[in-house]
């Protein structure tokens, strides 16, 4: 269901991304009929997100190292973590609404309309003040840029700005896995919230504090591994968990791109699946 | 005297049906546990990593430490430190006009919301508090206390805390009145109570005159409080100490509640509802 044009692969993109752009421009819209209102709700999304770096600072307020980094390595993980999770949430975020609107039966109005679902649910209620996530973890990243002790090579170099990208394409494949999940389970929208926000939180750390078994876990299952601990332990210079060879440093494009594709059988698969309540 | 039982039995059934209507959602509740379960996980990996550096800090050691982090999760919804209490629907009612009809009723505005919470918190303390704590136990090495009177204990200082939580977020719907929208108010409201209640870190792990300030205000009653009571480090004559500042901060913003009440009431008495 919900193919309503038969139209080629490439200008089903282009549509899907201009209906996306057309929906958040709306909702940026009616957000800034209450300006005051976004920026309490913008500043209270940075001050949220700027806790967990408040944590990490209380902690060093304490000791030198933790897990055997300095506080501008651990800076550097967390601000990559920060900054790819705060795009794929600003474009993604909204996902997790989908599990109402599957309760309340107003994906069926989304369906009958000419545009792919999945642009219409991601940019459902499109939250700009997320933008305060991204700008909070940027602000460390940046921190982290001047502040650590790094021997830059062109390649680590360029290693950053891929990191951002392939961190934020894996978990926009996470939103998107766990939107397709919410027509099966609804009401756990929540569960969402463990992989999402849970995996942003275990990068700000060094794997170095995580059982081995966890390690595994986020490397070989969930590939969150790939989001920064490989590249940024390269960028460090820093020995990588589980005795991996180098090279993995550079695998997350095509992670990354495995993610994504999955990430859309999954989406498919859920949305074939959808029976509306008949409300 | 007839009156006053009666009384009772109302907000005695609002609580039960509060309780009622969370228990309802069960999915949600299951989705709310795991997500509990998998940030104190992640959580109690960097209190290990942190209490390796520094053992004893703050005056807890590994175990306690590791502990904090699953009563943490635990009381995280109870205590409604990052929202989903009351207070959305009162500001909601307070913002549509809704609150006029409220006014009417022969019971008592804060007494009413303070019933539904009771419930509210009771069911997530059971739902939401039990499993991850659980969970917790399984994996780590937990500092639970051993003897009964001590989770007597720890069960009237979450009760206080409750109180505590309760007042000061009716302070913030009833802005509602004021500002229209309340979300911002609620931001705010819930940094703080990120912050100072010990959610990021315990407060006796907080530097200086910040952990000093932190450990006096408010907030610390809602898991700073109930944490220490749980994990022994306060007893006897402290315990009472413990009870005093919960139930004093209780007091004081339930009275500035009943104030702002009063005020926002005959404001809407002015407006014509």
């Amino acid at each position: 269901m919900a193919e309503t044009s038969r139209a080629s692969e490439p200008s089903r993109l282009r549509e899907g991304l201009r209906a996306y752009l057309l929906i958040s421009a709306m909702w940026i819209r009616s957000l800034m009929a209450y300006r005051v209102s976004f920026a309490m709700t913008a500043f209270g999304n940075f001050a949220v997100t700027a806790f967990d770096f408040a944590a990490i600072l209380l902690m060093f307020s304490q000791v030198d190292r933790l897990g055997g980094y300095s506080l501008s390595e651990i800076a550097f993980l967390y601000g990559v973590s920060c900054t790819a999770f705060g795009f794929a949430d600003l474009a993604m975020g909204s996902m997790d609404r989908l599990g109402r609107r599957v309760r309340d039966g107003t994906l069926d109005t989304l369906l009958v309309r000419p545009a792919p679902v999945i642009a219409q649910v991601a940019a459902d209620r499109f939250g700009l003040h997320r933008i305060g996530r991204l700008t909070q973890g940027s602000l460390v990243l940046v921190y982290a840029l001047v502040a650590a002790d790094v021997d830059w090579t062109p390649l680590k170099a360029a290693m950053v700005p891929l990191m951002l990208l392939c961190g934020a394409a894996i978990f926009a494949a996470l939103f998107v896995a766990g939107g397709a999940f919410q027509f099966l389970a609804q009401d756990a929208a929540e569960v969402q919230n463990a992989f999402t926000y849970g995996g942003t939180t275990l990068l700000q750390y060094p794997p170095t504090v995580f059982a081995k078994d966890l390690v595994r876990g986020v490397t070989f299952i969930l590939p969150l591994a790939f989001v920064n601990w490989l590249p940024a332990l390269y960028v460090l210079g820093r020995p990588y968990p589980l005795d991996l060879p180098e090279w993995v440093a550079f695998t997350p494009p095509a992670v990354a791109a495995a993610c994504l594709g999955l990430a859309g059988l999954v989406w498919r698969s859920g949305l074939r699946s959808y029976r509306s309540t008949g409300s | 005297m007839h009156v006053r039982t009666g009384r009772f039995r109302l907000y005695a059934a609002v609580a039960q049906s509060a309780f009622r209507r969370y228990a309802t959602y069960r999915i949600a509740t299951a989705a709310g546990v795991f997500t509990n379960t998998v940030f104190g996980l992640i959580l109690a990996y960097t209190y290990i990593a942190l209490w390796d550096e520094r053992p004893g800090l703050g005056g807890y050691d590994q175990a306690q430490a590791v502990t904090y982090v699953w009563l943490g999760q635990a009381l995280l919804t109870v205590m409604a430190l990052m929202g989903g209490g009351f207070e959305a629907e009162l500001i909601e009612r307070i913002r549509t006009g809704d609150i006029a009809v409220d006014l009417y009723r022969p019971a008592d505005l804060q007494a009413w919301w303070l019933a539904t919470d009771a419930g509210r918190g009771l069911f997530q303390l059971l739902g939401r508090g039990v499993a991850p704590m659980a969970v917790g136990a399984l994996v780590f090495d937990l500092a639970l206390p051993t003897e009964p009177l001590r989770w007597l204990a720890f069960a009237v200082a979450v009760a206080l805390g409750v109180l505590v939580s309760f007042a000061i977020r009716f302070l913030v719907a009833l802005s509602a009145f004021w500002l229209m929208d309340g979300a911002g108010v609620t931001q705010v409201a819930m940094l703080a109570g990120t912050f100072f209640s010990g959610m990021l870190l315990p407060l006796n792990v907080f530097p200086g005159v910040l952990g000093e300030i932190a450990r006096a205000l408010p907030w610390s009653a809602l898991l700073q409080l109930p944490a220490d009571v749980f994990l022994g480090t306060v007893g006897g004559a402290d315990l009472l100490g413990t009870y005093a500042f919960q139930l004093g901060w209780a007091v004081a913003l339930f009275a500035a509640g009943r104030l702002l009440q009063a005020v926002a009431t005959r404001r809407v008495v002015v407006q014509g509802g």
